[in-house]
């Protein structure tokens, strides 16, 4: 099969910052810190990658949606081997309220635009955890869908998708088109080092309006409060285990 | 330094010195050693020498982008993923 792959990637605070609550409690802190993409998404990308190296597919196309700095995750995925990068213009109020029902919205328009046969994105980003882009895009394309991928195979015009689930591991067989999400072990993605940087610099990033792909990017969300998790409570010392049973009866555990 | 081999040293201390950014002690401390590293071995001419020290300078850029993939790992791993036998 040679086709052509959309991966999906995501710009969000690096995953080693410690993150912090605005003072106003509308959200958190993003102003100077730390951003890379998202880890999921570059197990995404790699595959991706991977397929095309495998000569499976013909051209892999990362999509980002955000203001001017995605293009910064768009590149990172060219360095990593991607052949050319679509940057979705999102700014403003949009941005803030960009959530996974726009997103799906975007990566469908775009995978009829570019004539898609895969859409790789990873299970959730470690900003929001909404894991919902990957199925919310298959449910508007009608396209079937293989979630928390560890394992992909491509078999003629089918795909053999291993995923983790909480029982272990299910096989399915699913038809293309179609949307894979990464999960954490489906491959080890590659470092972008400074050689592949300078490389795809020559690469395109075409610049698209979500108006221009006739999406509507109006949330029925709206964010209320964010507040940081409630601290550890101290612990207690007791001296025997009679003392703890009666502590434990008192709080109305036992 | 013998011209061809110049531009390979100096192409893999950019390299190192990018890597060396996400640093866990931080980027500056790499930095600082990386410098020493290669200013300590600046006389060498022999370019047998010279190639055994580049072939050890990108072992320690794998050694990096290993240690690097392992956080990461481990991080997401520890977040997502209950671990059912502690």
């Amino acid at each position: 099969m040679s086709g052509r792959v959309l991966v999906g990637v995501k710009r969000v605070i690096d995953y080693a910052v410690k993150i912090r609550v605005k003072p106003d409690n509308t959200g958190v802190v993003t102003d100077g810190v730390k951003h890379s993409m998202n880890p999921f998404c570059e197990i995404a990308v790699e595959e991706a990658v991977k397929l095309k190296e495998k000569k499976l597919v013909k051209e892999v196309v990362a999509v980002s949606c955000g203001p001017q700095q995605s293009q910064e995750t768009i590149r990172t995925a060219l360095a990593m081997g991607a052949d050319r990068g679509i940057h979705v213009e999102v700014s403003g109020n949009d941005y803030e309220t960009l959530g996974p029902l726009q997103v799906s919205k975007i990566m469908a328009a775009l995978a009829k635009k570019e004539d898609a046969q895969i859409i790789i994105l990873g299970k959730q980003a470690i900003d929001d955890d909404c894991n919902q882009t990957g199925q919310m895009t298959a449910a508007l394309l009608d396209w079937p869908q293989g979630t928390f991928a560890s394992e992909v195979t491509l078999d003629g015009d089918k795909i053999k998708v291993v995923r983790e689930i909480d029982g272990g591991l299910e096989t399915i067989k699913i038809n293309t088109p179609a949307v894979l999400t990464a999960d954490l072990r489906l491959n080890t993605p590659r470092y972008a080092t400074l050689p592949n940087i300078m490389k795809a610099k020559k690469k395109k990033i075409a610049n698209v309006k979500p108006a221009d792909l006739g999406v509507n990017l109006t949330s029925k969300l709206e964010v209320l409060r964010v507040e940081d998790p409630p601290q550890r409570q101290a612990g207690m010392k007791v001296e025997t285990v009679e003392d703890l049973v009666g502590k434990l009866k008192e709080s109305g555990k036992v | 330094m013998a011209n061809p081999l110049r531009s390979e040293v100096v192409r893999l201390y950019k390299n190192l010195l990018y890597l060396g950014r996400e640093y866990p002690k931080g980027g500056d401390y790499f930095r600082d050693r990386l410098r020493a590293a290669f200013t300590k071995n600046k006389s060498v001419q022999d370019p047998e020498q010279i190639k055994a020290m580049i072939a050890r300078g990108e072992y320690v850029a794998r050694e990096l982008e290993a240690l690097y993939y392992l956080r990461k790992y481990r991080a997401m791993k520890k977040r997502y993923y209950e671990d059912s036998k502690e």
